[in-house]
C-alpha cells in the first residue's frame, strides 16, 4: 500500500483527534467538579478583626486565669509544666515586659506590678508571614494571622521574627501534656510552631473567640474597619497603646491602661 | 566461563534469597480487608450515604481530604457542596469521624492492608472507640 503525503498527513490529523476524543471519554467523571466550597453562613465577617484589653478590667488572679483557661482548654494547649518548653496561646506579663522602653523608674507602683494579657497581635503587617519559607504561616482575607500546620516544617523562623513572643515551638510532643482534650480540636505535634488563631474555628460558626467569651467584657473583639463595631467605639472612648507600635507591624491588639489618680471613666 | 559453577550457585542463592517473599507467601490469601460501617451514627441514618457515593471515596478520599484541609485552613471555606447539592461543614474530627467512629475497623483496615500509614493522627484526635 503507498500512501501520498497528502493523505498520510490527513490520516496522521485524524489519529490525533481521534486519542484525545478517546481519552476524554475514557476519563472517569470527576464528581469534584461538581462539588463547591463554600463559606459557612453563620461565618462572622471582617475586613481585620481586632481585640481591645480594657486591662482595668482585670483585678484578681481569677480574672486572668479564666481567660487563659478558656483558650487553652478548647484548643488542646499542653501544659508541659516549665518555661523552657513552654506552649502558650494567651498569657499575661508585666507592663516593662509587654511595652518595653515605655516603663520609668517613677510610674505608678499599681503599673509597675500590674499583669498585662498578651497573645497573638495578628499584625497588619506581620512579620511572621513575610519570614515563612513554606507560607505556613500566612494572613487570611479577615485579618487572622493564620497558620496551616500541615505546613510547618519547624523551622522557627516565624519565632526569631516576631516582635512579641507570640509564637510557641513544640519542643516534645505535646499529646501527652493535654489533660482533658477537646475532642472537636486536633492537638499539635512535636516540631511545629503553634499560637493564637484569633478563635478562626468560633468565628466561622458565628461565636466570639473563647477568651473574650469567658472575659465578662474585659476583651472586646470586632473588625476594626467597620466604623459602627464595638471595637471602634471603645477606641474612639478610650486612650489605648499598642506593644512595640514603632515596629511598624501594626498589631490589632490594643491596651486600655488603668490611670491611677485619674477619675477612672477615661 | 572461569568459576562457572561458583558464579552460577551464586545467582541461585541470590535468585533464591531475592525471590523469597513470594515463593514465601505462595497460597497464603491474606483476608481482604472489609472496613465496618455499622456505627450507631452510620446505623441512625435514613440514608446510609457518605459524602459522595461510595465508590468515587474508595478512589479518592485521600484527595479530598486535602481539599477540605486546604479549603478550611486556607481559603476559610468551610462548608462543602457535594455532588447531589448537600452541605457538609468541613471538619475531619467533627464531620467524618462522627460517623466513621469506629477507626480500627473503618480506615486502619485497609491502610493497614496497604501498609499506608496517614500522618492525620499526630495531631487530629481519633474518636474515642467503644469496646462493646
Amino acid at each position: 500500500m503507498s500512501m501520498d503525503r497528502r493523505d498520510f498527513l490527513k490520516l496522521a490529523g485524524l489519529s490525533t483527534v481521534g486519542m484525545g476524543a478517546g481519552w476524554v471519554l475514557s476519563r472517569p467523571g470527576d464528581i469534584l467538579e461538581a462539588s463547591q466550597f463554600l463559606q459557612t453562613k453563620e461565618l462572622l465577617n471582617a475586613k481585620q478583626w481586632a481585640m481591645v484589653v480594657d486591662i482595668r478590667k482585670f483585678k484578681t488572679v481569677e480574672d486572668y486565669k479564666k481567660v487563659i483557661d478558656a483558650c487553652h482548654k478548647i484548643h488542646n494547649v499542653p501544659d508541659l509544666g516549665n518555661p523552657k518548653d513552654e506552649v502558650k496561646w494567651i498569657w499575661s506579663d508585666s507592663f516593662d515586659h509587654a511595652f518595653p522602653g515605655q516603663e520609668s523608674e517613677y510610674m505608678p507602683e499599681e503599673m509597675k506590678h500590674k499583669q498585662f494579657v498578651l497573645l497573638c497581635n495578628h499584625c497588619e503587617n506581620p512579620p511572621c508571614v513575610r519570614v515563612c519559607p513554606t507560607k505556613a504561616t500566612f494572613k487570611r482575607k479577615d485579618g487572622i494571622t493564620m497558620q496551616d500546620l500541615h505546613r510547618c516544617i519547624g523551622c522557627r523562623y516565624c519565632m526569631a521574627a516576631c516582635p512579641f513572643g507570640a509564637r510557641s515551638f513544640n519542643y516534645r510532643d505535646p499529646r501527652p501534656f493535654v489533660k482533658e482534650p477537646n475532642a472537636e480540636y486536633p492537638t499539635r505535634m512535636i516540631g511545629v510552631v503553634e499560637k493564637c488563631t484569633f478563635c478562626e474555628e468560633r468565628l466561622a460558626k458565628g461565636l466570639m473567640p473563647a477568651c473574650v467569651e469567658a472575659s465578662n467584657g474585659a476583651l472586646i473583639f470586632g473588625d476594626i474597619t467597620d466604623t459602627n463595631s464595638e471595637v471602634r467605639k471603645v477606641l474612639a472612648d478610650n486612650y489605648t497603646i499598642r506593644r512595640k507600635s514603632e515596629l511598624g507591624t501594626r498589631p490589632s491588639v490594643y491596651y486600655i491602661l488603668d490611670i491611677p489618680g485619674g477619675d477612672g471613666n477615661a | 566461563m572461569y568459576n562457572g559453577g561458583k558464579i552460577l550457585i551464586g545467582i541461585i542463592v541470590f535468585l533464591l534469597f531475592a525471590a523469597f517473599p513470594f515463593y514465601n507467601n505462595i497460597g497464603k490469601v491474606s483476608a481482604k480487608p472489609e472496613p465496618k460501617l455499622n456505627t450507631p451514627v452510620i446505623q441512625q441514618l435514613a440514608e446510609k450515604k457518605c459524602v459522595e457515593p461510595k465508590d468515587f471515596m474508595k478512589a479518592e478520599h485521600m484527595q479530598m481530604l486535602n481539599d477540605w484541609r486546604d479549603s478550611a485552613i486556607r481559603e476559610g471555606k468551610r462548608t462543602y457542596i457535594n455532588s447531589e447539592g448537600k452541605p457538609f461543614y468541613i471538619s475531619l474530627q467533627n464531620t467524618c469521624m462522627n460517623c466513621h467512629s469506629n477507626k480500627k475497623e473503618f480506615c486502619d483496615k485497609c491502610h493497614t492492608y496497604a501498609a499506608v500509614k496517614p500522618y492525620c493522627w499526630t495531631c487530629h484526635i481519633e474518636p474515642k472507640e467503644k469496646r462493646s
